[in-house]
C-alpha cells in the first residue's frame, strides 16, 4: 500500500514534470515551412532558429500531431552524389542562428495523421537538448515552392 | 622541285576539307555558360514507362529540348529542391518552355509506379514527365551518361532512401547531349543555356 502510494507520487510528479517542460526562452523560429508532396510522399519541413541565449542550444527534433513520425535529417552532396543522413542535432549557436533549407538540414515528416493542403498550419513541437520546447507553426506550401513565401 | 609545293597545297587543302567535313557532323558550337558535354555524351536513348503508363523511347521527345534528371519520390528534400527550380526555370523559359520537356527518371521503380510518378511530376511542372521502368533499363540509362544511385539499407519502418546523382543532362531537339548541370549551378546559366538551344537549336 505504502510502495503504490510512493509510485503514484512519482508518476504524477513525473506527468508533471512533463507536461510543464520549459518553453525554450532564447529560441525564436522564423520561416517556418513545409513542403508539400502529393499522397503520402515523405515532406520537408523547414525553419530558421534564432538564439537570444549565451549558452549554445542544440535541436533534437519535433512531433506534430499531423505527421506521426519526425525525423532530424541533413541532405549532403558529395562527389555529385546526392544523400540523406539521419542526424542526431543541429546546434543553435549563442546569439546565432541555425537554419534548416532545402538541400541541407530539415526535418523528415511521414504518415500523415490526415490530409494537409497547401496554405494550412501544422503545429510542431521542437524539441531541444536541455528539454526545453517551442510549439512552432509551419505553413504547408505547394511541391513547386521555393520557400516559407510571403 | 616546282611540283611539290602544289603538291604540298593539294595535301593541305585535303586535310582542311577532311577536318571541315569532320566538323559538319559535329553539332554546332554555341557559346554555353555550363558544362559543354557536346560530343562526349551519348544521345538520348531509352527504353521506359511514362508517368501515364504508355511505353516510351527517347526517340519520343525529338523535337523538344529535354532536361533529364534522376531521382525518387520518397525523397523530401533535393528532389523536391531541384523540380522546384527546374519549374522556376521553366516558367522563365515563358512559351518556349512548351518546346521544352523535363524528364524525371525514377531511381526507384519499386515504389515509383506510373501512377505515383503522374501525381509527382504534375505538383511540380506540366511540362514535366515521369519514367519508371524494368530496374535493368533504368540502370541501362542511368549507366549511359555515367550517372549513379544506390539504395540505402531499410530504416525502422522499412522505409529506406536512395542516394543519386544530382547531376541534370541538357539535350538539344535532335537528342544530341550538350550540357551538364549541377543544383549547384546558376539558374540564370540554366536559363540562358536553354535558350540557346530554343533559339538557335533546330528551327520547328
Amino acid at each position: 500500500m505504502k510502495t503504490q502510494a510512493l509510485l503514484f507520487l512519482v508518476t504524477g510528479l513525473l506527468l508533471t514534470g512533463a507536461t510543464h517542460a520549459t518553453e525554450a526562452e532564447h529560441i525564436r523560429a522564423s520561416h517556418a515551412w513545409l513542403r508539400l508532396l502529393p499522397g503520402d510522399l515523405p515532406a520537408g519541413a523547414y525553419v530558421t532558429l534564432k538564439n537570444s541565449g549565451d549558452q549554445p542550444v542544440a535541436l533534437k527534433g519535433a512531433s506534430s500531431d499531423a505527421y506521426a513520425d519526425v525525423m532530424l535529417h541533413q541532405s549532403s552532396s558529395d562527389g555529385g552524389m546526392s544523400r540523406m543522413a539521419m542526424v542526431d542535432s543541429v546546434t543553435v549557436p549563442a546569439h546565432g542562428t541555425a537554419t534548416l533549407a532545402p538541400a541541407g538540414y530539415h526535418l523528415m515528416l511521414t504518415k500523415s495523421t490526415h490530409p494537409v493542403k497547401p496554405g494550412d498550419t501544422v503545429r510542431m513541437n521542437l524539441k531541444f537538448a536541455d528539454g526545453s520546447t517551442l510549439a512552432t507553426d509551419f505553413v504547408a506550401r505547394p511541391a513547386n515552392a521555393m520557400d516559407a513565401g510571403s | 622541285m616546282k611540283l611539290r609545293l602544289p603538291n604540298c597545297l593539294v595535301l593541305l587543302l585535303l586535310l582542311l576539307t577532311v577536318v571541315t567535313l569532320a566538323g559538319c557532323h559535329r553539332e554546332e558550337k554555341l557559346p554555353f555558360r555550363l558544362t559543354d558535354v557536346s560530343g562526349h555524351m551519348p544521345e538520348l536513348d531509352f527504353k521506359l514507362t511514362d508517368d501515364h503508363g504508355k511505353p516510351v523511347t527517347g526517340a519520343d521527345y525529338r523535337g523538344k529540348v529535354v532536361v533529364l534528371y534522376f531521382g525518387y519520390t520518397h525523397c523530401p528534400d533535393v528532389c523536391p529542391l531541384t523540380m522546384a527550380q527546374l519549374h522556376v526555370v521553366m516558367q522563365r523559359l515563358g512559351p518556349l518552355a512548351d518546346k521544352t520537356r523535363i524528364l524525371f527518371v525514377s531511381v526507384d521503380p519499386t515504389r515509383d509506379t506510373p501512377p505515383v510518378m503522374h501525381a509527382y511530376v504534375n505538383a511540380f511542372d506540366p511540362r514535366a514527365v515521369g519514367l519508371t521502368g524494368d530496374p535493368r533499363d533504368i540502370e541501362a540509362l542511368s549507366k549511359r551518361y555515367r550517372s549513379a544511385y544506390t539504395r540505402e539499407p531499410d530504416g525502422k519502418d522499412g522505409n529506406y532512401e536512395v542516394s543519386h546523382s544530382s547531376a541534370m543532362y541538357v539535350f538539344d531537339s535532335k537528342g544530341a547531349a550538350r550540357v551538364l548541370a549541377t543544383p549547384a549551378d546558376s539558374q540564370d546559366d540554366l536559363v540562358h543555356d536553354l535558350h540557346l538551344l530554343l533559339d538557335n537549336g533546330n528551327p520547328p
